[in-house]
């Protein structure tokens, strides 16, 4: 019962939100995403203490003669995803608190109506429930970033939308496909379509399979699926590109761990080696295109390709070492992405650019902020003692321990794109926080707000790379399930 | 039967109200009484006929069974909607307003016939009672030279298609020795199979082709939907186009239901180059107007899905496809009659001049690309689940969903100009408080199909 409340509540408060003014949409932005944190604190909290194979639900009954019922589930992953939704939206919401938003109630209903749309993907344990909540989590971001966002943002939103839609659609044949395959009556429920995905043909698998996860890979994305993502993130306003990059690319890694490793297990396996090439290829792909950008929202927008394509590669080794990290840096990696944003975002208001080449001297002008900066980028390069240490290990451990053709050589490959990782996020630190001050002028140190926002994220970087035991615990048997 | 009588006589009324009354505004509220008693009539059939047994009519010339009552009472609930939305814009067209209601009256009079027939003659009489109102609500702007072409480009070309019907029907008494539908089904089937049932049948396919606008039958109706009066084109588009599609589907899922390895492949194709041909050109169409025409082509072939697929689902798909579609394009017409610029470019910042056109617009435009929550996606989900389980026709499945993927660009483009570019519409007339509840009433229509469609298909 407190599953559907997770999806209630952004959605009520949302539609509210639309009839307010600036202000008290704000106010009713927070109240509400501080609700659903604690909400989704309390699911995660219950999902580690209960027992494996006993995860929350709630079923309703929707549309029986389509087999689809309104049925949610809490697991390990989903429950992790949720806290982090509304620890992500959290820090969102205490970032604008200062800021004035232009149609403050429709800008905020939007952001509540996608998280709903975030939350029902999540948990969502019917096929065609997810799919619904797959595209409601889409529409309020493309008014999003097709009314908020910069100068090209109209053909730019436009390109990004029918691009996703597309690949939804082919998802939508894809389950349609699954459904009539069940056993007696059609039905959608995760269990039934496991089943009957499982017992298909590898034939069949074949091409269900791409049907499928092209609507994934176009989401996370995956090389050479990933052309909206840089000029998407770059003309978004900054509240929506977090949501963009931190969470709703995790949807993607998250369909493919949920909805087809499971389900097309013959399929999975005969294209594994194509995805894990064409994934390692993007992370070299994007970490060469990130160290020649000048404009810090690109870097970060090709990083954020480089750290997904070793996510998405490690996800079909079929390693259950590796498929645990790629759970926890799900996590890992949309709290550290959330805080590059907000630096990005603070420099843009201070100094008016993005630009890298004009930009220097942050430590002497504002050292809170350069020094958070710099906690962040480190996790983002995954040193020892940050969060993206413990699962980017896991990761690599997977990827040289799976079952793929040539895991040394793909190993190494993607090792380069740490290397080439550290390069450009160093290399934007130093022509940032350090160096000459070409137009710097003096700016203000972090407000309180922004100083609330940073320390979260901090908090969690540090944490989590010191003692990531509860995590590691929160996901160990779902890891272990899709494994097998 | 009772609502066959009825509509008959309710337009027989309005004929005469039209030259007894002279406000144009009494006439058109008579009309929506009129319309209401009608709807009730419909209702106290559907509440009244068993479920079970159907009940022939006229020396078995009608077929009266739950299933084309319960239609007949959502197509009439849609005319309905529309008499509401857009029965003030209908006074604007010309004088005789009283005939307009007149006409429509006859149109739903054809349009039961042809969801009750029991004969191919009577699938003739209501094709042919559905289409002659049509031609006079085409020219009814007699000012308007374009009005005018519609109506000839109308006639002519529905004239021509109905010889080809009655041939068909022709051919297919030589095969079958009944004008019966429920008899052919004994003597139509492949062990002992007459050409001339199968000349007949592809004659047929030409024909209805014709009247729902498949491709390559389509040519008229991008021309006939532009020059027509904006209201009346509202109505064909949606109603008319319903009830045709509803003939369509009960004569080959009756009559030629045996026969059906010989015409899906058939009717897929025509369905695929309907979706290529509505949707691409779509695309490039710069009024609003001449995209929604090009748009209904699109739908059109959606809708051919239902009759596709020889299954439970395609009767299901077919009420909801009809119904959302309806709803869906009424209402968005309802939006265009208030603009004076059909154009995109007129739809510049509807947004903040009227917040509720542009968000009910954005409703309907949604159900029409099929997004889910709305009417329009659970349409597409029925229909194109009803071909996944036909099985074999993947590649049609795949093709369709690429094309609706098409239809978003020229959807959103009215999206996109409404929202996100400045302007300032002109409007026709301004958006009253009438106008506002029903706009509103409409786009609830639209997300209740989407979110409970089983209520549309309890009464089946």
């Amino acid at each position: 019962m407190v599953l559907i409340f997770l999806i209630l509540i952004p959605l009520v408060t949302g539609a509210l939100s639309f009839a307010l003014k600036g202000d008290s949409a704000k106010a009713l932005a927070l109240i509400s995403t501080t609700i659903t944190l604690a909400l989704s604190a309390y699911i995660s909290g219950q999902s580690y203490l209960q027992p494996l194979g006993h995860p929350m639900m709630f079923t309703h009954s929707w549309i029986p003669v389509l087999g689809t019922q309104l049925s949610f589930v809490g697991d390990g992953m989903s429950s992790m995803l949720c806290l982090l939704t509304g620890i992500v939206m959290m820090v969102v919401m205490i970032s604008t608190i200062n800021k004035d938003v232009e149609r403050g109630g429709a800008f905020f209903g939007f952001m509540l109506l996608a998280q709903a749309g975030l939350m029902g993907v999540f948990l969502a344990n019917d096929a065609l429930v997810f799919y619904m909540f797959w595209e409601l989590a889409l529409i309020p971001v493309y008014f999003l970033c097709s009314q908020w966002g910069g100068e090209k943002r109209i053909p730019v939103t436009f390109k990004f939308f029918i691009y996703t839609f597309v690949g939804s659609l082919m998802m939508l044949a894809g389950l349609i496909y699954l459904s009539t395959q069940t056993q007696g009556m059609s039905s959608y429920a995760w269990e039934d379509i496991r089943r009957a995905g499982t017992a298909l043909p590898l034939a069949k698998q074949q091409w269900l399979f791409w049907l499928i996860f092209i609507a994934f890979a176009i989401k996370m994305p995956i090389f050479p699926f990933h052309t909206w993502q840089p000029d998407t993130y770059e003309q978004s306003p900054t509240p929506v590109t977090i949501v963009l990059s931190a969470l709703m690319v995790k949807m993607g890694l998250f369909a493919v761990l949920r909805w087809l490793l499971p389900v097309l297990p013959a399929g999975v396996a005969y294209w594994s080696d194509t995805v894990i090439v064409l994934a390692v290829i993007g992370i070299v792909y994007a970490s060469c295109l990130a160290i020649v950008q000048t404009d810090m929202k690109r870097l970060i927008a090709y990083s954020s390709i480089a750290h997904m394509g070793l996510m998405a590669a490690v996800a079909f080794t079929h390693s259950s070492i590796g498929m645990h990290g790629v759970i926890v840096q799900m996590f890992n990696h949309g709290i550290t992405i959330t805080g590059m944003w907000l630096i990005v975002s603070m420099v843009e208001n201070r100094w008016g650019t993005r630009d890298m080449t004009k930009l220097g001297g942050m430590a002497s002008t504002a050292p809170k902020m350069a020094i958070a900066f710099v906690i962040i980028s480190l996790g983002s390069i995954a040193l020892p003692l940050t969060n993206g240490f413990v699962g980017e290990f896991m990761l690599f451990n997977g990827l040289f321990s799976g079952n793929e053709a040539n895991a040394l050589t793909l190993t190494v490959i993607a090792g380069l794109g740490i290397i080439l990782g550290a390069v450009y996020t160093l290399n934007m630190i130093q022509k940032t926080a350090y160096g000459e001050s070409v137009t710097m002028v003096i700016a203000k140190d972090l407000s309180i707000n922004e100083y609330l926002a940073l320390a979260v994220i901090i908090t969690m970087v540090l944490f989590l790379g010191v003692y990531p035991k509860p995590l590691l615990d929160l996901t160990a048997g779902v890891a272990g399930m899709i494994a097998r | 039967m009772k609502a066959i009588i009825a509509t008959t006589v309710f337009g027989v009324i309005m004929m005469f109200i039209g030259l007894m009354v002279d406000n144009k505004k009494t006439v058109t509220s008579i009309a929506a009484v009129l319309m209401l008693a009608l709807l009730g009539v419909n209702i106290y059939e559907l509440c009244t006929t068993s479920a079970n047994s159907p009940a022939l009519m006229f020396n078995n010339m009608l077929r009266i069974d739950h299933f084309s009552i319960w239609f007949n009472t959502l197509m009439t609930g849609c005319t309905m909607l529309y008499v509401l939305l857009i029965g003030g814009e209908i006074r604007k067209v010309g004088a005789h307003v009283g005939e307009y209601f007149a006409l429509i009256f006859f149109i739903l009079c054809g349009i039961y016939l042809l969801s009750t027939y029991n004969t191919l003659l009577m699938l003739f009489l209501g094709i042919e009672i559905m289409s002659i109102p049509q031609y006079i609500l085409a020219g009814s702007d007699r000012k308007n030279l374009k009005s005018s072409e519609a109506s000839l480009k109308y006639f002519l070309m529905g004239a021509f298609s109905t010889g080809i019907l009655l041939m068909g029907i022709t051919l297919l008494y030589g095969a079958a020795r009944s004008f019966n539908i429920m008899d052919m089904v004994g003597v139509l089937h492949s062990d002992s199979l007459n050409p001339l049932a199968l000349a007949g049948i592809m004659f047929i396919i030409i024909a209805l082709g014709f009247k729902v606008s498949a491709a390559p039958m389509h040519t008229w109706t991008p021309d006939v939907y532009d020059g027509t009066p904006a209201p009346f084109t509202a109505y064909m588009a949606t109603v008319v186009k319903a009830g045709a599609f509803f003939a369509f589907l009960r004569l080959f899922h009756t009559a030629f239901n045996l026969l059906s390895d010989h015409w899906i492949l058939i009717i897929a194709v025509i369905a695929a180059a309907t979706l290529l041909v509505g949707n691409v050109t779509a695309v490039f169409q710069q009024s609003v107007k001449r995209m929604l025409a090009y748009s209904s082509i699109a739908q059109a072939g959606f809708m051919l899905f239902a009759i596709i697929a020889v299954n439970m689902f395609a009767w299901q798909g077919m009420i909801i496809y009809a119904v959302a579609y309806s709803v869906a394009t009424i209402g968005m017409f309802g939006v265009l009659v208030k603009l004076k610029d059909y154009t995109y470019d007129g739809f510049n910042g509807l947004a903040r001049k009227e917040p509720l056109l542009a968000f009910s617009a954005t409703i309907f435009l949604f159900s029409l690309a099929g997004i889910p929550l709305t009417g329009g996606f659970m349409a597409k989900y029925y229909v194109l689940l009803a071909v996944v389980q036909q099985g074999n026709l993947m590649w049609l499945v795949i093709f369709a969903l690429l094309m609706a993927a098409i239809s978003v660009y020229y959807y959103f483009r009215v999206i996109i100009a409404m929202y996100f570019k400045q302007g300032t519409p002109e409007l026709n007339s301004p958006v009253t408080m009438a106008n506002k509840v029903m706009l509103l009433i409409t786009c609830l229509i639209v997300i209740l199909i989407g979110i409970m469609p089983q209520l549309f298909l309890n009464w089946m």
